[in-house]
């Protein structure tokens, strides 16, 4: 990595006391104090200022900003570029869609079943009653399906490129079988028609107000997730899996560990992002499978920054709401848009906007102090 | 035995679509370790261009209209060939070493070659150029200025920016003077039908099988494809630069192979082969803007099944998922073992063409833990990189 300016800049700029590193526990307050004043003015501000209807936009990118910290812990610090993380979205999403489904009288199954002669409740549905076992599944059975395949592949030592394609090729397994097991799972079509959740409308202001501070209180927990694992001794074991996997190997280290762990934990993440993407936008299909919404996902990190938590919240939130402006005016440019993205990301901003910040701003920073104090130097005093 | 023979057929009709597909993905995954996720819209492109020269022939008349497909095959390999190069030279060149950045470039050009057949018209086509002739060629005429390092940021900002306005106000004074007949999209988002020609409509019965000739066209062009490939690689000085490369990239410079050349080449032949693919995947069924979206995931698998660096292990490797994926989705194997109630209902479960992907999927998955680096792997102790 290339040092921007020299450590010994401090002097000849004379950049103020508060501007140079600060103590880490004396950081770490100033993150903890940004992040605090971030989700009151999430939960307090934001519903004043914004409608109902951008407010319930915020809210489901708010949900897939943990699906990006998700990613940006397995890409951007593990180096795992997983192409598959519609699928553990989509599951989480259907385990709170199947509970939300199965709010009926005693007796009753959803209606859907009719339309292809099901009687009977498909046995794996049962389990769904119950809230508590829903809450569990919704963080579990991702992250059992990420285990068990990421340990298949990632024993062998498969990593990189064949990784991805990997994962991506689960997405169209994910998504060929919820598409065409209709009589399981309502194939193409998907769950929707909610009802109520709790005995509550899932429609009425205050259920959705209670789904937003959910969702915003999940990011904030994410989000000291993500960042307890990715500092310490785990989260550099992971840069280095990333940097150089061989050497973390001669090291004593196995990576099968950490990297089978880590990928767990990030598909979890997106289980929980999906359910509460379905809670506010009413409805989880098989699209959520498709491969192109996976990719997505991976871009959202990529605009804000890989390996910068911060990053891939901000990423999340900027990048679709761009798609809902964008799809909302001009539908046929956003497929443009989006592959324009790609490519300036990661051939003009490798690090994201983030890391542009970082480097670019800092460089910005120091010309413009040395101008100042050029400027004082010369004027008369 | 009839049932062994058909699914055989079958199986392998399937599997020389998935091969041709793949032939180019895997000689540039070899060389590069690229896997370029644009290569179903470069066989998109190459299906595009059979429907333009179909139509083209078409007014011919009687014996020529028929024979649209063998300049097709060429003009789809040399589009595709040109675009690729240029995907080579404007986008991948730039991330050597970092494959996952390429599989995203890719896709976002995956995307923009996506809509760009939906929406390219006259005004669309005309802007394209404009802004290419005004920004390159102001790029070239500028770059011969002695003080042009010094002033190359400023200039090619200012390039763009007025290239962009002059292609962006023309195009719209183009479209308000003429309207309709330059702002009719060309394709549209609908499907395209591609008519096979008339001599591949038949088939040919062999006992109680019936070959059609479309499949066996396909067989054929594949075939033809490998030897040509074949004899490219191994024959040819380039192919020999190309094998070099592939084995050990550093070597290879050092002893002064233009590696640069070397990739734009295999780029282009690559993409190429797309094109050629395209073609036969027109003569299948109807062609349109997300045709290639159906083929990628399938020939990825082939890649990674039949491991890098050997023609070979792409040939086994399709004609085996070929041949996996009929014979699960026709619930053949269902016939074979009718004594076995539960292995029965198992297989009927998996017994549909997308319900034979999970299962083909799970055995790729399977066969991974036997051989993680593919069919062929390369002999002695590569880098582990």
């Amino acid at each position: 990595m290339k040092l921007v300016h020299p450590p010994r800049a401090d002097h000849e700029v004379a950049v103020p006391a508060a501007e140079r590193d600060p103590s880490p526990s004396r950081k770490l307050l100033w993150e903890a104090g940004i992040l605090v004043l971030l989700v009151l003015a999430l939960i307090f501000v934001a519903p004043t200022v914004l409608s109902g209807f951008r407010l319930n936009l915020l809210g489901r990118f708010l949900a897939l900003s943990i699906v990006a910290l998700g990613i940006d812990l397995i890409w951007g610090y593990t180096g795992m570029l997983s192409l598959g993380h519609g699928v553990f979205f989509a599951l989480g999403g259907y385990a709170l869609g199947m509970h939300l489904k199965l709010q009926l009288p005693e007796g009753q199954i959803p209606e859907f079943f009719s339309l292809y002669g099901v009687t009977e409740l498909p046995w794996f549905w049962y389990p769904f009653y119950s809230f508590p076992f829903t809450a569990v599944a919704v963080v579990l059975i991702p992250a059992l399906v990420a285990a068990a395949l990421g340990y298949l592949v990632v024993r062998n030592r498969i990593r990189g490129v064949y990784f991805s394609i990997l994962t991506q090729a689960t997405t169209i397994i994910f998504f060929n079988f919820f598409n065409g097991q209709q009589r399981l799972i309502n194939g193409t079509n998907g769950l929707t028609n909610f009802q109520t959740l709790f005995g509550l409308d899932v429609n009425s202001s205050e259920m959705r107000f209670a789904v937003y501070v959910t969702t915003v209180v999940a990011v904030v927990l994410a989000y000291l997730l993500c960042r307890w694992l990715t500092s310490g001794l785990f989260g550099r074991i992971l840069v280095a899996i990333r940097d150089d996997e061989p050497r973390v190997r001669f090291s004593g280290y196995d990576p099968t560990g950490f990297k089978v762990l880590v990928f767990a934990v990030s598909a979890a993440l997106a289980g929980i992002a999906g359910a509460l993407f379905t809670l506010q936008t009413g409805i989880i299909s098989p699209n959520a499978m498709a491969v192109p919404f996976s990719i997505e996902m991976v871009i959202w990190v990529a605009v804000g920054g890989r390996a910068s938590l911060v990053g891939a919240v901000l990423g999340a939130l900027l990048v679709n709401f761009a798609k809902s402006l964008l799809s909302e005016n001009f539908p046929e440019i956003w497929l443009f848009f989006q592959g324009g993205l790609f490519l300036l990301v990661v051939l003009v901003l490798p690090d994201g906007l983030v890391g542009w910040v970082r480097t670019q701003g800092r460089q910005l920073w120091v010309t413009v102090q040395l101008w100042r104090r050029r400027l004082a130097n010369t004027s008369p005093a | 035995m009839t049932l062994l023979l058909d699914s055989l057929f079958n199986g392998i009709s399937i599997g020389t679509v998935l091969l041709i597909a793949a032939l180019g993905l895997a000689i540039v995954f070899g060389l590069m370790g690229v896997i370029n996720m644009a290569h179903g819209e470069l066989m998109m492109l190459g299906a595009y261009t059979t429907f333009v020269v179909q139509n083209a022939f078409r007014p011919l008349g009687d014996p020529w209209r028929d024979l649209y497909i063998f300049p097709a095959l060429v003009a789809a390999f040399a589009v595709t060939a040109l675009v690729g190069l240029a995907l080579e030279r404007g986008v991948i060149r730039f991330l050597y070493g970092r494959p996952l950045e390429t599989l995203l470039a890719t896709w976002g050009v995956s995307l923009i070659l996506q809509q760009f057949v939906r929406s390219v018209n006259w005004v669309l086509a005309l802007r394209l150029g404009a802004f290419a002739v005004l920004f390159f060629g102001g790029w070239w005429l500028l770059s011969r200025r002695a003080d042009w390092p010094r002033l190359k940021g400023w200039v090619l900002t200012l390039l763009l920016l007025l290239s962009t306005a002059i292609a962006a106000v023309g195009g719209r004074v183009l479209a308000q003077t003429y309207a309709l007949a330059v702002t009719q999209p060309w394709f549209g988002a609908q499907n395209k039908d591609v008519t096979a020609p008339r001599w591949l409509g038949g088939g040919i019965p062999v006992g109680n099988l019936f070959l059609p000739n479309t499949r066996l066209f396909i067989i054929a062009l594949t075939i033809l494809c490998i030897l040509g490939l074949y004899f490219f690689l191994q024959r040819t000085r380039w192919g020999l630069r190309i094998r070099a490369v592939t084995q050990n990239r550093a070597m290879s410079a050092c002893v002064g192979i233009p590696t640069q050349k070397v990739d734009a080449l295999t780029f282009a032949i690559g993409s190429g082969l797309a094109g050629v693919a395209g073609v036969a995947v027109s003569l299948l069924g109807s062609v349109g803007p997300n045709t290639g979206q159906n083929y990628i995931v399938d020939t990825f698998m082939v890649v990674v099944v039949g491991g890098v660096g050997k023609l070979l292990g792409s040939i086994v490797a399709a004609l085996g998922i070929g041949i996996a994926n009929f014979v699960i989705g026709s619930g053949t194997l269902a016939l074979i073992f009718p004594n076995v109630p539960i292995l029965t209902d198992t297989l009927n479960f998996f017994a549909t063409t997308s319900m034979a992907k999970v299962m083909v999927f799970a055995l790729i998955v399977a066969f991974l833990q036997v051989r993680p680096r593919g069919l062929f792997p390369e002999k002695g102790r590569t880098v582990d990189a």
